[in-house]
């Protein structure tokens, strides 16, 4: 090779080697074929052993996807999707439960390991009987794990903990089973399956996701996390979460994931569905780092989320916190509807853009409950050529007395090519409701670059510091461990983008 | 020791330093006094780093080191500390964690162990007490909402706590009150030693009779054009610059 291109294949590598979680594992699949029709979402349905109800669910979803047509009020632009060329479901290969961690498909411990999942976490994970761990005394609050390989949850840990309090968390495919009423019953409740184009597909095809009940007067005992990635080629994924939270219980909800490293754009389209009953809470928080795609944005994910929740009780609380850093495209607005009176509705969010990506997120209040309260509070971070937008509705109801919403927008810019938007909605039909919006734009400036330094900062750190001092407000709503791992990503995602 | 010679420097086509020669041997501590805009300033950015100034000839030395190839997290390491004449503020940065990275970092490229949140937060305390400052300065964002005399002092406690070789002070006593004053020139004493040389950038003798310099030098026009011992301050002081600045020509 001559030594120009192997000096710049050299620099390309260091360079775009950026995406430290890129990385993808060899495990035998079970694959449908390529193509969307009514026979795949039969098949999914089949394959899961699904009853007759959801698989009508699904049908229906189906024809009503086929009436819609993708969205494009978003400030996103992409080469137009191809919904044939993609797989509609994916699992991995049925094997009796390996005995030992020895007989554990060493490319999916490999994967871990590149994941950071503790020791003691993986061979749970990797489905080594018997599945159940309790967590130390004097530990740190153990954190259980549901990961979904690919379209099937390769295992649920720690449920016998969290069965002895009457929690269900599970796989959303086995709830169908072990507890169908109360699936039919809030499936598609918050979320209809008819809601947004995403929204209806993802209602067709939707492999798999988490499940979480906590009944009455229960605090869940521990954090609830999830991990999941995209791992099959071409394979959509369309992951599916329910959380119930009945009367006076309290849950808190982690899910982060990283994705490996991809030639062609992957599509992913979930759907969260939260509710909380009177006296209720639901923390949910989120690091997303799927892979953004090179420093063209080519091969990057492309992420339409629908989340939503929904306070259906007095005094309930949903509170969504986001540190939003991979994807070539992110399309998201996690929701709350306050239907509850005095109920609560948050929405922290960091969205970090860099290169080529896109990222249109932000979140809507649906005020419906009297002195219902909402505060939004959001981080852009835009670097490269990247473009970052926040699109937030606020909507107070006529019936909605003595309202409340607070909303504080900052954007940072690094660099002149980027962009950064805030595109604000205010509607409010009752005249008690009072709503204050603030915003902000500034750019990581010179002289604090030049005083970080000067204290012995590299460069890189001193971005660092300074991004996650503006991210301060949203990063301490995460859980403890959730935040030390933000701060790191922030800093990465950020490597090399100034200077 | 800080030896420059012949420092030529400026900002795109306009010179602003113009032969600067200057020793500052170890353990000294030297005054720089003269006229608004005469380079005080730019002398303290172009040898701790600041980008956009051009060196068109000359150089500085300091222990050894070749200052003006280094970047600035290099001369941080290397004992260079500059108490800004106008301190940044860092918003969400609270002060003792972007110390304690400072340190850490500082410590690291010399390899020295790092400090742990316990370690640093004695040492901090300690500093904190010794200076009489307020005990909500390390929790605070840094420099966020401080009036101009906390920038200042801020500054003098980043000094105390990273300890460096050599301090270049640029106007931290401007806009301070008396006991102020005294926290800054206590700051400066404590680290005074063999071992420890200082310039500090003034406009008042008022700071140089409570540190005491064993040079002070008169910069104008982007040049030193007279030295002398502190006297000379009073001098400055009964006089001002004018006279001295016509002497010289
Ligand atoms: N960024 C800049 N762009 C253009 N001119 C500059 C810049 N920085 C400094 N100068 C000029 O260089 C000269 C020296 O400025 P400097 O700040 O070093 O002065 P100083 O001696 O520190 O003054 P003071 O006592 O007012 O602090 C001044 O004429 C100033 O206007
Ligand atoms: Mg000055």
């Amino acid at each position: 090779m001559p030594a120009v291109t192997e000096t710049l294949d050299t620099v390309a590598a260091v360079t775009e080697g950026g995406y430290k979680w890129g990385f993808s594992t060899d495990i035998e699949m079970d694959m449908a074929p390529k193509g969307l029709n009514e026979d795949i979402v039969r098949l999914i349905s089949e394959r899961k052993g699904e009853p007759e109800w959801l698989l009508a669910w699904r049908l229906k979803a189906f024809a009503a996807w086929l009436k819609m047509e993708e969205p494009d009020w978003a400030k996103i632009h992409h080469p137009p999707i191809d919904y044939q060329d993609l797989h509609y479901y994916a699992a991995p290969k049925k094997k009796p439960g390996p005995k030992s961690l020895d007989e554990v498909d060493p490319a999916l411990l490999a994967m871990y390991e590149k994941l950071g999942i503790p020791l003691r976490e993986r061979a749970i994970l990797a489905g080594v009987e018997p599945g159940d761990v309790e967590a130390g005394e004097g530990e740190r609050p153990p954190v259980a794990i549901d990961a979904v390989f690919d379209s099937v949850s390769v295992a649920t840990t720690f449920r016998a903990t969290l069965a002895k309090s009457g929690v269900i968390f599970c796989p959303i495919s086995e709830a169908v089973h072990s507890h169908p009423e109360l699936v039919k019953q809030y499936l598609g409740s918050v979320v209809p399956a008819g809601d947004n184009y995403f929204a209806a597909l993802n209602s067709a095809v939707f492999s798999d996701g988490s499940f979480v009940f906590i009944p009455k007067g229960v605090r869940c005992p521990m954090e609830l996390s999830t991990y999941f990635r995209i791992n099959a080629r071409n394979t959509g994924q369309f992951e599916r979460t329910l959380i119930i939270v009945e009367d006076g219980g309290h849950v808190s909800y982690l899910e982060g994931c990283t994705a490996p490293q991809r030639d062609e754009n992957q599509l992913h389209a979930a759907v969260v569905e939260l509710v909380a009953m009177t006296d209720a809470t639901i923390k949910y928080s989120t690091v997303q780092n799927w892979y953004p795609g090179d420093a063209d944005g080519k091969g990057g994910i492309y992420n339409f989320v629908t989340k939503r929740g929904v306070c259906r009780g007095a005094r309930s609380k949903i509170s969504w916190t986001q540190v939003e850093t991979g994807s070539a495209i992110t399309w998201k607005y996690p929701s709350c509807i306050l239907q509850g009176d005095d109920s609560v509705g948050e929405f922290y969010s960091v969205a970090v853009t860099t290169n080529r990506q896109q990222a249109d997120t932000g979140t809507k209040m649906i005020h419906i409950g009297k002195r219902s309260k909402s505060t939004i509070v959001s981080k852009g971070i835009s670097a490269g050529r990247s473009d970052n937008t926040y699109r937030g509705l606020v909507r107070i109801m006529k019936g909605a007395d003595g309202a409340r919403n607070f909303t504080q927008c900052d954007s940072l810019l690094i660099g002149d090519q980027c962009g950064a938007h805030t595109v604000p909605y205010i509607e409010s039909r009752n005249p008690t409701a009072k709503t204050e919006h603030e915003a902000t734009t500034s750019k990581i400036a010179d002289d604090q670059l030049f005083y970080c330094r000067q204290r012995g900062l590299s460069q890189e750190d001193a971005v660092g510091l300074i991004v996650n001092g503006f991210c301060k407000d949203v990063l301490k709503e995460l859980p403890m461990e959730f935040a030390v791992e933000a701060q790191k990503l922030l800093a990465v995602s950020l490597e090399g983008s100034v200077g | 020791m800080l030896e420059i010679k012949g420092l030529h420097a400026g900002i795109e086509d306009k010179e602003i330093l113009r032969g600067i020669d200057l020793v500052v041997p170890t353990g000294e501590v030297h005054a720089i006094m003269g006229p608004n805009g005469s380079g005080k300033s730019t002398l303290s950015y172009v040898l701790s780093g600041r980008e956009g100034y051009e060196v068109t000839g000359g150089s500085a030395t300091f222990d050894g080191h070749e200052l003006l190839e280094m970047e600035p997290e290099e001369r941080a390491a290397a004992g260079v500390f500059l108490a800004f004449q106008y301190p940044v503020e860092l918003p969400g940065v609270n002060n003792a964690n972007f110390l304690r990275t400072a340190l850490n970092a500082q410590r690291r490229a010399r390899g020295d162990a790092e400090l742990d949140a316990v370690q640093f937060l004695k040492m901090a305390r300690a500093e904190i007490k010794r200076l009489s400052m307020a005990d909500d300065m390390l929790k605070r964002n840094v420099n966020v909402g401080f009036s101009g005399g906390e920038k200042k002092r801020n500054e003098v406690l980043q000094m105390a706590i990273l300890r460096p070789k050599l301090a270049i002070l640029d106007e931290t006593d401007s806009g301070l009150d008396i006991d102020a004053l005294k926290i800054v020139a206590d700051g400066v004493n404590a680290l005074r030693g063999p071992a420890f040389s200082a310039v500090v950038i003034t406009h008042y003798q008022r700071l140089l009779e409570h540190i005491v310099p064993d040079r002070v030098h008169v910069l104008a026009n982007g040049r030193i054009i007279r030295s002398g011992g502190p006297e000379l301050a009073l001098e400055l002081e009964a006089q001002g610059y004018a006279a001295v600045v016509a002497e010289a020509a």
